[in-house]
């Protein structure tokens, strides 16, 4: 067949022919294509080092592999800091110490976190954390029976509906839950009678995170699901590498037992991709040495974090006895000594008791806003 | 010239700009109507005389007109703080209002009561903490669930886990004796691991060419001690060193601590914190701990015991039913 400019399909003026003479030139390119594709799998199969360097050359782009760090401390990228100094610090040959430090220093930062203590097996492994599962006010059945799901994940998870009075902030539970040793208060928040977040508080000193709650799928609706046991689970927790990540999946680790019973062959999982976490359970067999069945236990979920706190949640109004109703702006002026005094003895009290009094305002370490997503390759955990 | 019902009649017949039509009653919009009706009494422009009281940034105000002022709009009012006790603020107004009709003087008392509560229930509002709303962002969301879809199907899941439980797997991280590996897929793990070993073994004898034979036994002795950790060896006490006895102390204490089963698997844990997240390992079994020292001489005999897990073993049967 000619080639040309001249015998483009598109310059036939008659139809029948016109599309003749196209299907046959689409027909051959694609042939030419199969061929090639079929040539290169035939090299490859008794080349495997061909397939592999092909692979290795042709990396194709996403968001993930072109991710972009924020700069602050929290979600920076965690090798760049310490590269960073290494390479300014090389040519310079100073002391070793210091660009051993920043490194040292995430590392000391993550190892004396307020997740230490778990970490660090001071508590009996064979106990579960306790973990209080609650709602918030005016619940509604699809919440509930999230929780029921959510009790089940956490070996140690207890489920206690939320008390209708005025006086139960979050706060408050979180001190209450501390004092009696939970070590973990997970409240499901609803909206429009469906659960739309989860605040997970690491107890007695916090810190508090938000996340937002997507595609829930109940056990129930997951087609061929498994039964869970009470073994406790295995963890995988992939993706995290900021300091904010780190932070995240320790946190969620806290909520498990440290030691798994392997012979439940359970996994829950918390896969971080592109800040979503994505929450799984399964059950798994070892086939071979390649190859794992995995059935899934549920449910599914899947988590954003929004925001992360210091402490356990704010109470701005702890019960005190209330001011008396002054009309004058004069006397206030004089009243108002007092009351921070009260509230200095109410704090030193609380120090006495040892039971973590909630602050009055929140200290956010973190708070994710739709302006810090500069590009959409930035992500933080 | 004030005229109240010359005002009256054109608010009445005419037309008022503070009056709010109803199906059964006429509203005030005034702010200084004492009750807030439409009707010849509580009309603040048809009164010459008239009193209210109007609550300013939580202080109570006694407002009276009186018909001396009506030439002069700017001092037509006068006002009059009432104290912040509710019984002093009655009192007040029944001074105050002494010998008025008593319709003005109930009806201020009735407004000292109301704004008394309102301003009550204001400072136990604010004292409550509140939820906080927050708006529904219909486009955020939309955005957020379009990139959750993309994130999941980029994220793999199924294959990423697999991935992660292969590794642990091959790294030993359930122990030498996993309880939660069919007995041949383990089999198949060390050997696997084993002809790695020995391929890298070949490659050493290769680049050295250089006492084959005591390398091969090291071989195989490293081989031996990854299969059993039930080793012994008889060797009189007289020729040992202490080293070697203390550690064959420990090689029993380890064993009797294995026999005992995996309830003090649990107990003795002392895993050190390690930075990975969510990589939990398996105490190692002693076999690992011996690796460490040198291999030893003479006979041996394999003793292997049957561990009383407390659960069933994997079988094949188990493992298609699950």
């Amino acid at each position: 067949m000619v080639s040309g400019p001249r015998f483009e399909p598109s310059l036939i003026k008659n139809k029948v022919k016109r599309e003749d003479v196209y299907r046959k030139k689409k027909k051959a390119k694609s042939q030419d294509k199969l061929q090639r594709r079929l040539a290169q799998a035939k090299l490859e199969a008794s080349d495997p080092a061909a397939k592999q360097k092909r692979k290795s050359e042709n990396v194709p782009h996403t968001l993930d592999n072109q991710r972009e760090f924020d700069p602050s401390i929290l979600t920076a990228q965690p090798q760049a800091s310490s590269s960073a100094v290494q390479l300014v610090d090389a040519p310079e040959n100073t002391s070793p110490d210091a660009n051993a430090q920043p490194a040292n220093e995430a590392a000391a930062d993550i190892a004396s976190d307020e997740f230490a203590a778990y970490f660090e097996s001071v508590l009996d492994p064979t106990i579960p954390p306790k973990v209080l599962v609650t709602t918030g006010f005016k619940a509604t059945k699809a919440t509930y029976d999230f929780c029921d799901e959510i009790s089940t994940i956490f070996p140690g998870a207890e489920f206690i509906r939320r008390k209708k009075g005025k006086g139960f902030e979050m706060g408050k539970i979180a001190m209450w839950a501390g004092a009696r040793g939970y070590t973990n208060l997970c409240v499901v928040n609803e909206d429009q009678k469906k659960p739309n977040a989860i605040t997970l508080v690491h107890l007695p000193n916090g810190p508090t995170a938000y996340f937002k709650l997507t595609s829930i799928e109940n056990s129930k609706r997951i087609r061929g699901h498994a039964k869970p046991t009470t073994h406790y689970p295995e963890l995988v927790l992939n993706g995290f590498v900021t300091r904010l990540g780190h932070a995240v999946g320790r946190m969620f680790q806290t909520l498990f037992p440290p030691m798994p019973e392997f012979q439940g062959r359970q996994v829950v999982t918390l896969h971080n991709q592109r800040d979503f976490l994505f929450f799984r359970r399964h059950r798994y067999a070892f086939r071979s040495t390649e190859k794992v069945a995995l059935q899934e236990i549920g449910p599914r979920f899947t988590l954003k974090l929004r925001w992360l706190t210091k402490g356990i949640p704010a109470v701005q109004h702890m019960g005190e006895p209330s001011k008396e109703l002054q009309f004058d702006k004069g006397e206030q002026e004089t009243t108002q000594p007092a009351e921070v005094e009260r509230q200095e003895d109410s704090t030193e009290a609380g120090g006495e008791k040892s039971i973590v009094q909630p602050p009055r305002q929140d200290e956010y370490l973190w708070i994710w806003k739709p302006e810090l997503e500069t590009t959409r390759r930035t992500f933080f955990l | 010239m004030q005229s109240d019902d010359v005002i009256w009649s054109v608010i009445n017949q005419q037309f008022c700009s503070y009056k709010v039509k109803t199906q059964t009653q006429n509203f005030c919009r005034n702010e200084y109507n004492v009750t807030g009706l439409c009707n010849r009494q509580s009309c603040p422009l048809a009164n010459s005389r008239y009193a209210t009281v109007r609550e300013k940034e939580g202080v109570l105000y006694l407002y009276v007109k009186t018909i001396e002022r009506a030439h002069s709009p700017a001092h037509m009012w006068e006002r009059i703080k009432l104290s912040n006790n509710y019984m002093k603020a009655l009192a007040q107004i029944d001074q105050e209002l002494l010998y008025w009709p008593n319709f003005t003087i109930h009806k201020c008392k009735q407004r000292v009561t109301k704004i008394t509560q309102y301003l009550l229930k204001m400072r136990r509002l604010r004292l409550r903490q509140q939820p906080k709303l927050i708006g529904v962002k219909k486009k955020l969301d939309r955005r957020e669930a379009v990139r959750e879809r993309k994130a999941l199907s980029a994220a793999h899941l199924e294959a990423s886990i697999e991935k992660e439980l292969l590794e642990r797997l091959k790294s030993k991280a359930y122990g030498d004796a996993p309880l939660n590996v069919n007995e041949s897929v383990w089999q198949a793990v060390l050997d696997r691991e084993r002809r790695a070993e020995k391929s890298a073994a070949g490659l050493a004898e290769e680049d050295l060419e250089m006492e084959d034979d005591e390398t091969d036994e090291e071989d195989e002795e490293e081989l031996q001690e990854e299969d059993g950790w039930g080793e012994r060896e008889y060797v009189s006490d007289l020729s040992g060193d202490e080293e070697d006895d203390l550690s064959d102390m420990e090689n029993l204490g380890d064993e009797s601590d294995e026999q005992s089963g995996e309830d003090e698997e649990g107990s003795e844990e002392d895993d050190e914190p390690t930075l990975s997240l969510g990589k939990r390992k398996a105490k190692s079994a002693p076999s690992k701990k011996q690796s460490g020292k040198k291999p030893k001489r003479g006979p041996r005999v394999e003793v292997e015991y049957e561990q009383d897990t407390g659960t069933v073993p994997l079988t094949k049967q188990l493992l298609d039913n699950w």
